[in-house]
């Protein structure tokens, strides 16, 4: 990976009225990685997508695209990048080709130039033969597969999405992150993308885990597993609270409860296994073990359940979630 | 949903911009091919104009009502609707996601309200054309030199471009079709009625007040001194330079109102 990053965000905040949706973010993204910025709705991710985007002004902070100044150097800022949107900025009343075509002019291609990308685009992405259809006549698959045509056209730098794969079966996914690992390797694009979804994220280079408005953690995959440290144990049972309380207090292990089960992180989760058996026998209702998951990462670093607003240890929290759109 | 202001990029200098008329045309060209795909919008335009004509020919014969008089009234309300339905496409552009691909490509705002208003002008004209075309083939009372009709339809053209302009400015905040409606009956169809296409200019008190104040009198004026017979010309009681240059102000204050509006990045452009 290149020392020097496609993006920098500097104490990134941004503001909807009173509610603060973005909270003195930092970070830097490298040239040439795949990089997913996880979080449930509400994180802030949207938000943050918008600002790189430049669809909405950027309020306070920096944010810098290849040296670019986000504010003072719009231009040069969006002709580096592709965008592509969750709700499709296709026209679907016009064709494939005329999409792309439209497009390209908006990026400043024209002529010969323009309809040689276009082919090559189409070809490239299977497209080809559906030049001619309207996009209304396609699925979410092959009009999200429209939509990278257009946004890669330019041959922007830095590719962006926004939760690429809503809509998408497993197929057309699968088929999506072929092509944004294609497009790193082979013409060097950064792709920056949210999601909601931890098994995608899992095979980013990087994943940004965010939280209300927060960055949580910042790693590879892999290192943000280990960071969980050994397996992840489970445990069903009628009174959690009690039950997590006495391991705490009889093992001396960090125990929480989540959902209504206990849950614990240990090295040798199959020693923690017999051990808690054997102390608690009448108490297990079941028992599970397994390797951390992006999951118990996303918990691990925010305190939280991904899927629910909920604190851990069973607090209700009654802060405003983010409406979407 | 928070109103704060930031100046727009295209204040901003940079050396990268792409070239903007053929953003424009592009634009544009949108604009014709998906009123063409929309087999109801094309059967619409090209059937309110022959209405209209059938009707209006009919119900003014047969009442011995002044022909004359009332067409370039009639001609104005074409281009009024046009212009403005189809301006309403921009609610749907940002609703369905493709405006958000425009906003952040490398152009300045003005190629896209100028490719927005440009095609929505096409559209009017293109209906508007149909029923001059059909009046002056088939009224007497309509039947303009080649000056006239020349100069008609660019009054026509400037009168279309205020009328796109105007809806555009409306629309671009909107969040529906509804509250769309809403505006057309209590702002535009008043500015229709009181634009002398119904009421002479001669009628006092507050109402002539309005009728002389309306922008859009001024063109419905000028139409209607260019569309009469030379044989029938009954003169203006408008000066013709006035009808162009009232006309000519406001398709520019009303251009500049689209620039203005388009290019204030609000938080709510993500709508």
């Amino acid at each position: 990976m290149s020392t020097s990053p496609a993006v920098e965000i500097i104490h990134l905040a941004h503001r909807y009225g009173e509610r603060e949706a973005i909270h003195d973010l930092t970070m830097s993204i490298s040239e040439r990685e795949i990089f997913a910025i996880l979080g449930p709705n509400g994180s802030g991710k949207t938000t943050l997508f918008r600002v790189l985007s430049t669809l909405i002004p950027l309020q306070q902070g920096e944010v810098r695209i290849f040296g670019c100044d986000l504010r003072r150097e719009g231009f040069a800022v969006r002709s580096e990048m592709g965008v592509v949107f969750q709700a499709p900025s296709i026209d679907k009343k016009l064709t494939v080709m005329e999409n792309v075509v439209h497009h390209g002019r908006l990026y400043g291609l024209s002529g010969a130039d323009l309809r040689t990308r276009a082919d090559e685009m189409l070809a490239r992405l299977g497209l080809a033969d559906r030049r001619r259809e309207l996009v209304e006549r396609l699925s979410g698959g092959l009009r999200r597969r429209v939509e990278l045509a257009t946004g890669m056209l330019h041959r922007p730098r830095l590719l962006i999405l926004d939760e690429p794969s809503t809509g998408l079966d497993p197929g057309a996914r699968s088929d999506l992150w072929q092509y944004l690992e294609q497009i790193r390797d082979a013409n060097g694009v950064t792709v920056v993308l949210t999601t909601h979804l931890l098994e995608e994220a899992q095979r980013a280079d990087r994943i940004a885990i965010m939280h209300r408005g927060e960055l949580n953690a910042l790693d590879t995959p892999s290192a943000l597993q280990a960071a969980v440290g050994g397996d992840a144990i489970t445990i069903r049972t009628s009174d959690p609270v009690q039950l997590s309380a006495d391991i705490q207090q009889q093992l001396n292990a960090h125990a929480r409860v989540i959902d209504g089960s206990v849950r614990l992180e240990q090295a040798n989760g199959s020693q923690w296994i017999s051990r808690l058996v054997e102390r608690f026998p009448d108490r297990i209702e079941s028992i599970t073990l397994g390797k951390p998951t992006l999951e118990d990462v996303f918990i691990h670093f925010t305190g939280h359940r991904f899927w629910s607003d909920g604190d851990v240890e069973g607090e209700p929290v009654g802060n405003g979630r983010k409406k979407k759109h | 949903m928070a109103t704060e202001l930031v100046s727009g990029i295209e204040s901003v200098s940079s050396t990268r911009t792409v070239p903007p008329w053929p953003v424009v045309g592009t634009l544009c060209q949108r604009e014709l091919v998906r009123f063409f795909r929309q087999g109801n919008r094309v059967f619409g335009a090209l059937g309110q104009p022959i209405i209209f004509w059938f009707l209006f020919g009919a119900g003014l014969s047969s009442s011995k009502l002044d022909y004359a008089y009332f067409f370039p009234g009639t001609l104005v309300m074409i281009l009024l609707f046009t212009a403005i339905f189809a301006t309403i496409s921009i609610i749907e552009d940002r609703r369905e996601g493709f405006l958000q691909g425009v906003l952040v490509a490398p152009i300045p705002r003005w190629t896209m309200v100028l490719g927005k208003v440009l095609g929505g002008t096409a559209i009017a004209m293109l209906q508007g054309l149909i029923f001059l075309v059909l009046g002056w083939l088939t009224v007497k009372e309509v039947s303009p030199g080649f000056a006239g009709l020349i100069g008609a339809i660019l009054l026509m053209f400037v009168v279309s471009v205020a009328l796109t302009a105007l809806g555009f400015v409306i629309a671009w905040r909107m969040d529906s079709t509804q509250g769309f409606h809403a505006i057309m009956s209590v702002l535009l169809f008043p500015m229709w009625l009181l634009s002398g296409a119904f009421f002479p200019l001669s009628v006092g008190g507050w109402l002539g007040w309005i009728i002389h104040i309306n922008p859009l009198t001024y063109g419905v004026a000028g139409l209607r001194y260019y569309l009469q017979s030379a044989s029938s010309a009954a003169g203006n009681p408008l000066p013709m330079w006035i009808c162009w240059a009232v006309s000519l102000f406001f398709a520019a204050v009303m251009l500049a109102a689209c620039w203005w509006i388009a290019g204030k990045r609000t938080t709510r452009d993500m709508l």
